[in-house]
């Protein structure tokens, strides 16, 4: 029994939706999935996320049925800005797709967008992060290459994990941002502004009450994210500090060859030998360049990612509060309150289950995000051991075949020697 | 029976290790094995320390099955004995390229790299200052007068000198004293020092002395780039150090991942520490190097030697064809070359038929005597010639092969490196699979 058959029931509901959706999802219970007319009760939900917890992401490989991919930046200059367009390509076989493939132009603030939808839709699941507005050490400029290609696989990773998440990949969003040709209408509907500072004023007025206490579990969960939080980022600054030392070592390495080239223009016997080093240490030193470039390209992005996702994390877990607090502000004024009790029962009920959602997705998404975690980093940790197992093999081979080449030549001057 | 035979064994070795007329080496072992501080009033009457090295010597010989090798003769010299030797050395013979000794002082390029590496990655104000009593500074100075000694006793003509062997077996200070070598010093060093213009320096002599400058240069550019680069290096290591530690906090909030995290800390851990011993090894590298950047400074000297002796000879014979100028110029009259005599006499009237003949027979002399000189200087400067060459080509061959044999050993010194590296990443990427 695997989870892809959730959305696959998602769907079938999906394509009764209408493009009003999002206006009713947002005052109905949020911790739903976009599916609204759900005959399923929220204990039942709660049994088909623990499901996931066994799910490996292996098995979302092999039966992967979306792929999307994020490539070919292109520059637009308008008379107001510049921006890049990105191009999104999906091909997948999902029946709530009309086709089979979708080429669309996205734009950073496509993203931003889209992922501001999820997260307001699914407060307590954990949305994968983007990459970030700005670079804000080293002042690289907006459109510099690498922070465009930086950038660039940044935004396919978001768009996949999306696609790899059983509840947001059926977002209506989601299929929104993939398929239509214009985004821009879509993005101006949606709850509007106002009710948008509403839900933060509230939230930040929650915030200030103050939680009366979390359940145990969160308790321990917020623990962990605080931790998780400092060790990645440690990670992240041990590692960009070995490539600033590779590089400067790099450098002087560059030193070596040159000198010993000069030196062998004034030897006669020793040119050769001193050559053949010369080359050596050239070698090692493009080597040693191929083994920062792996390093930036595979565990820098990696580790950055995460340290944005307990960013994320974080996040959910204020919401998670956020919603508790509310419930529990509205019960506290249930029980003081003798007017209208009927209505505020009725809201506070609404309000009791609503948190328990809230509290039963983020578990349940909280096991699969920790499996993905660990499956993401490891294969990343993997990936850099074994590039530099093959960095020092490479380098090992050059200096054998330079010792081969030693081991050689007297005996060829001996024969020299016997000839004369 | 048997202490007769015992006793001739004895005499016969006794015999073997008065022999000097072959390779020294080939007769003894010589190993400086220790250091030691001391203190001791100076020659100005004032408290110092310094330190001492220990030369052990015994005779070469195979150890029978199951014996012990002779007990060794010992003795103790400081830096500035051996500096002495080396100048007795230089002076006596002057035609060899005289092994160079280690390093006086601690240089500054030392002491740059211990503070740099210290202070980056330990953080520990601890022997920020590294004087020539600096354990590491002794150890390796103790391994370079080795070196020197082992030069010295394996040289065909400098391995016979007696003062050497002194050096090594007993007091010596009288007998180098008594050699005079100290006057010759002092004026051989002037006359190094001296600026003089050599019109017709053998051709090979001016080669190897640009040689010897474009040498100097390049491996003093190569010591200084192995050194900012073993510092480079150094840092990359070291801050791999960090992983190990933050793994292990991770490991500890983790449940799945907790022991791969765990165990592939401590392979970084294993990483940072490697690098002290491969960069350990690399100083034998520098040191050799070294050795030969000493060398040039050997190498000049002669030909400095050969330079001056020519120039002597190039100043004997310019004074002889002098001489036989103005022998002419009296003999037949005429003036060509100015002088005082012949102005006054030009003034003052000639002289006598007495005082020129007087005169001429002194010139005869002297011209006579200035023959001699440039005969004698001349066999002198060609014998220099022939026997610093003999030495020269033995050092250049010396020179080869050493220098090859390091540039090997360095090949090694990196395979052993990318070796301990692919261990430890293999074990490190064990780990990670099993996160």
């Amino acid at each position: 029994m695997s989870g892809q058959t959730v959305p696959a029931d998602f769907s079938g509901h999906m394509l009764d939706l209408d493009e009003d959706e999002d206006l009713e999802v947002f005052s109905k219970n949020t911790s739903l999935a976009d599916g609204s007319s759900m005959p399923n009760s929220p204990s039942s939900l709660v049994n088909q996320y623990r499901l996931e917890e066994d799910e490996e992401d292996q098995q979302y490989a092999s039966t992967k049925d979306i792929f999307i991919t994020v490539d070919n930046p292109e520059s637009h200059v308008t008379a107001i800005e510049t921006f890049i367009m990105y191009r999104v390509l999906t091909k997948t076989t999902r029946s709530e797709f009309d086709s089979s493939e979708y080429e669309v132009r996205r734009r950073y603030q496509d993203f931003l967008w889209l992922r501001g939808r999820l997260e307001e839709n699914h407060p307590t699941l954990i949305v994968h992060p983007l990459p970030e507005k700005f670079v804000m050490k080293g002042m690289v400029e907006r459109f510099n290459d690498d922070f465009i290609e930086t950038r660039r696989k940044a935004l396919h990773r978001f768009l996949n994990k999306i696609s790899e998440h059983p509840i947001l990949s059926c977002s209506p969003h989601f299929k929104v941002f993939l398929t239509a040709q214009e985004l821009t209408s879509h993005k101006k509907q949606g709850p509007g502004f106002l009710s948008r500072m509403g839900e933060t004023v509230r939230a930040v007025a929650n915030s200030v009450r103050g939680l009366r206490s979390r359940p145990e579990e969160f308790v321990v969960m917020q623990e962990y994210v605080e931790d998780f939080s400092n060790k990645v980022s440690s990670v992240d600054k041990v590692t960009q500090r070995i490539i600033k030392e590779q590089r400067e070592y790099v450098d002087e390495l560059k030193q070596y060859s040159p000198t010993y080239i000069q030196w062998a223009g004034s030897e006669e016997m020793l040119a050769e030998p001193l050559k053949g080093v010369a080359s050596c240490v050239e070698r090692c030193g493009k080597e040693t360049e191929d083994q920062i470039q792996h390093m930036s390209e595979v565990l820098v992005p990696a580790l950055h990612e995460y340290v944005l996702c307990a960013e994320t994390l974080k996040a959910v877990m204020r919401r998670r509060d956020n919603i508790q607090a509310e419930f529990e502000a509205k019960n506290e004024a249930l029980a003081s309150r003798k007017v209208d009790q009927e209505a505020l029962q009725e809201e506070v009920d609404a309000l009791a289950d609503r948190v328990e959602l809230a509290n039963n997705a983020l578990k349940g998404d909280w096991s699969r995000w920790q499996s993905s975690m660990r499956h993401d980093l490891r294969s990343a940790f993997i990936s850099t051991a074994e590039k530099n197992v093959e960095y020092y093999e490479k380098c090992l081979a050059v200096w054998e075949s330079f010792l081969l080449s030693q081991r050689v030549e007297p005996m060829e001057q001996r024969d020299g020697e016997d000839v004369s | 029976r048997r202490l007769s035979a015992h006793i001739c064994k004895e005499l016969e070795q006794f015999v073997d290790f008065l022999d000097l007329r072959t390779n020294l080496l080939r007769k003894m072992e010589i190993n400086v094995v220790e250091a030691e501080k001391r203190t001791g009033k100076n020659t100005v009457n004032m408290q110092e320390t310094y330190t001492v090295y220990l030369i052990e010597t015994r005779p070469a010989e195979t150890v029978p099955e199951g014996g012990t090798p002779a007990t060794p003769d010992t003795l103790w010299r400081r830096y500035s004995e051996f500096e002495l030797l080396r100048t007795y050395l230089l002076v006596t013979y002057p035609y060899i390229v005289i092994p160079p000794l280690p390093e006086k002082r601690v240089s500054d390029a030392y002491l740059e790299g211990k503070v740099k590496n210290l202070y980056k990655f330990k953080f520990v104000w601890h022997k920020l200052s590294a004087d020539n009593l600096d354990p590491d500074f002794v150890e390796r100075r103790r391994g370079g007068l080795e070196n020197f000694l082992l030069r010295v006793a394996s040289h065909s003509v400098l391995s016979n000198d007696e003062i050497f062997f002194h050096f090594l077996t007993e007091g010596w200070r009288e007998r180098v004293l008594e050699t005079g070598f100290q006057d010759k010093a002092d004026s051989r060093l002037k006359s190094l020092s001296a600026m003089f213009r050599v019109k017709n320096p053998d051709k090979r002599f001016t080669a190897l002395k640009h040689y010897c400058d474009e040498l100097n240069t390049v491996i003093s550019q190569l010591l200084r780039v192995r050194a900012r680069v073993a510092d480079r290096l150094y840092g990359v290591y070291k801050v791999h150090g960090n992983y190990g530690r933050v793994f292990s906090e991770w490991s500890a909030i983790e449940k799945e991942m907790g022991d791969g995290l765990q165990s592939a800390g401590h392979h970084m851990d294993t990483y940072a520490a490697s690098i002290d011993d491969i960069l350990e090894e690399e100083e034998h590298y520098a040191d050799q190097l070294k050795e030969y950047l000493f060398y040039t400074d050997a190498v000049r000297s002669v030909c400095r030697k050969h330079e001056l002796i020519q120039y002597e000879l190039e100043m004997a014979a310019q004074d002889l064809t002098h001489k036989k100028q103005q022998k002419e110029e009296l003999a037949t009259g005429t003036v060509r070359v100015f002088s005082l005599k012949g102005m006054t006499s030009k003034l003052f009237g000639q002289e006598s038929q007495e005082q020129r003949e007087s005169r001429l027979a002194a010139l005869e002399q002297s011209i006579q005597e200035g023959e001699e000189a440039v005969k004698e200087k001349n066999t002198e400067c060609q014998e220099f010639v022939r026997t610093a060459w003999e030495d020269i080509e033995r050092f250049k061959e010396q020179k080869d092969k050493d220098l090859r044999e390091a540039l090997i050993s360095y090949a090694i010194m990196q395979i052993s490196m990318c070796k301990k590296g692919i261990q430890v990443w293999s074990n490190a990427k064990e780990c990670f699979n099993k996160m």
